[in-house]
């Protein structure tokens, strides 16, 4: 899937005046990949990921999934698109008159798919989702995180080779979020889905996407590898957002405090995968007879990738912690607070 | 039962024209509901559909609709009836009696149906059509198979007070020699100065409308439940 120069706007309505929803946006998402995209609320993201099938029409730019373009197709042609194009919901949105079934079912009547084959593939997916008993169920019987794995079967029936995910989890409990998260990332495992989430949830992204996308004020302003994007953050609000699940630096009122109950310099040093190790870092500190304590911040895991963000207090006789912090300094990225 | 009543009444004699209003009323009521109602369920998709952010968005259309919907729900129906006279003669051939009742009770049924019916399908959740549009639905299989389906039990409960409305309008019926149990009442009840023909016209009303009420709540309630 291939983005360029993608911008929507909205047309000036009574008392407001134009709004552009997606501003420029250029991105890539290789087939197969599980992309997120975060932001604060008004962002975008919604409106982005709603040009990718149609539903919105982009205003200009170039939209190509699998080498179509999408940018001026008519509704007809756009409707043949969105059978290869699933989408998944914050508020689930399954038909309430009808049976898990029956909700399962009607995308495949769109697809024209036969009813023996129909069958087939709706107790298919109830088991894959694991719901197999609740197929003659309605929706309002049923738990959040049931009403969201059904959401994913129906997105799921046409076989799509793109799943849209629009804060599928935002409205589910932590636990049932992990469960959900685990049943997407089997989707996307097993039957190579390319899944593009939205969320403004780290914790989400964190845990499902390969790659993470960020977005402020209909902009893309930060794109990359999740363990890339979380070990170096680059703009303000994806630190921001990073720092809700992994410890950057302590805060200028975090540091004050810490101040008044350790003496000696504070050193932030950062460890990648791959680079110096904890045990490195250490020894150095061991052999110039250096005092520490880990005052803030922690190692962490990301997608089988270790980092760890640590901030030292560093207590001994001058020349030591000098020649410390120095050679600190010259080991791993390091900055004195 | 009989001799509990007043001797001064001829309710006695009556039954069988009692019953025969009764009949008169009811296919009055039937025909309304039954044409009324699915003209008044067209224009409603109509004024639908055709709103703003609606699937089939128009504004001329939906400012047409809005106007004739608003132009006609107004007029009291004593008024309506005697106003569509002219109508009635030109559809229906025939400017009083039961036709031209039944015509006039459509006519003015269906624009109260339509707005009632339209309020009901306005509380279907955006999230469920744009999921119907996401899976490649065209806007004419979403307004069939996803809209309607899913204002269901409100609609009934709609139609159910729209029913009873309409028996509430068809007692005006006499006025144009449209017979019924409400110009019985008039005629038999009240000019007679006999209350008692009155109060069983007012009694049988009474119970149909109860049974309507009860119909439609429970099936309304039966399709909530699932
Ligand atoms: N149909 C519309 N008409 C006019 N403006 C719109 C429309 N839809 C969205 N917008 C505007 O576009 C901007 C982006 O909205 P969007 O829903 O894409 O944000 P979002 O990042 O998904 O936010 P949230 O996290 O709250 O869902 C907002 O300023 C919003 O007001
Ligand atoms: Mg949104």
């Amino acid at each position: 899937m291939r983005l360029r120069n993608v911008i929507k706007t909205y047309p000036a309505a009574r008392g407001r005046s134009e709004v552009c929803a997606v501003d420029d946006v250029d991105l890539d998402i290789a087939a197969g990949d599980v992309q997120a995209i975060v932001g604060y609320s008004g962002a975008g993201k919604s409106t982005l990921v709603r040009l990718l099938n149609g539903l919105e029409p982009a205003t200009s730019g170039s939209i190509q999934i699998g080498g179509t373009e999408l940018v001026g197709l008519r509704e007809r042609q756009l409707r043949r698109l969105r059978l290869d194009i699933g989408m998944i919901f914050q508020q689930f949105n399954l038909f309430e008159s009808r049976t898990v079934w029956g909700n399962l079912a009607y995308p495949l009547d769109i697809a024209g798919v036969g009813k023996a084959e129909q069958q087939r593939r709706i107790s298919e997916l109830l088991h894959f989702v694991g719901l197999p008993d609740k197929a003659h169920t309605y929706p309002r019987n049923l738990s959040g995180g049931q009403k969201q794995r059904v959401g994913i079967a129906r997105a799921l029936t046409t076989n799509p080779s793109l799943l849209l995910a629009d804060e599928a989890t935002s409205a589910l409990d932590p636990e049932t979020t992990h469960e959900v998260l685990r049943l997407l990332k089997r989707v996307n495992a097993e039957f190579g889905t390319t899944i593009v989430a939205i969320t403004h949830e780290m914790e989400v992204v964190r845990e499902l996407a390969d790659h993470v996308a960020v977005m402020e004020n209909g902009r893309v302003v930060e794109t990359g590898r999740v363990y890339d994007v979380f070990s170096a953050p680059q703009q303000p609000v994806t630190r921001r957002f990073v720092g809700t699940v992994v410890d950057d630096e302590p805060s200028t009122e975090a540091l004050a405090a810490l101040r008044t109950r350790h003496p000696g310099r504070f050193v932030k040093l950062e460890l990648r995968e791959g680079g110096p190790r904890q045990t490195d870092v250490f020894a150095v500190l061991h052999e110039r007879g250096v005092a520490f304590e880990l005052v803030f911040g922690g190692i962490e895991e990301i997608q089988g990738a270790t980092f760890g963000n640590l901030t030292l207090a560093l207590d001994g006789p001058t020349a030591s912690v000098d020649e410390a912090v120095r050679e600190l300094a010259a080991l791993v990225p390091a900055k004195e607070l | 039962m009989l001799t509990a009543l007043p001797t001064d009444t001829r309710v006695g004699e009556l039954w069988p024209d009692i019953w025969q209003a009764t009949g008169e009323t009811l296919l009055m009521v039937a025909l309304t509901m039954l044409i009324g109602g699915i003209l008044g369920l067209l224009l409603a998709l109509g004024l639908y559909l055709t709103r703003r952010g609606g699937l089939y968005e128009n504004r001329v259309v939906s400012a047409v609709l809005n106007l004739l919907v608003n132009f006609f729900r107004p007029i009291p129906f004593i008024i309506f009836i005697a106003a569509v006279q002219p109508a009635a003669r030109l559809v229906v051939g025939t400017g009083i009696g039961f036709p031209a009742v039944v015509f006039s009770l459509i006519l003015a049924s269906m624009f109260g149906i339509a707005r009632i019916v339209e309020q009901n399908l306005v509380t279907v959740p955006p999230g469920v059509i744009e999921a119907a549009r996401a899976m490649g639905a065209s806007r004419a299989r979403i307004a069939a198979t996803v809209v309607l389906p899913e204002a269901m039990a409100p609609i009934i409960l709609g139609y159910t007070f729209a029913f009873v409305a309409v028996v509430d309008m068809s007692a005006v019926a006499g006025l144009i020699a449209g017979g019924g149990l409400g110009s019985f009442a008039q005629t038999f009840g009240y000019r007679q100065y006999d209350p008692t023909v009155t109060w069983v016209c007012v009694l049988i009303l009474v119970a149909l409308v109860q049974v309507i009420q009860l119909l439609g709540n429970t099936l309304s309630a039966r399709i909530l439940r699932r």
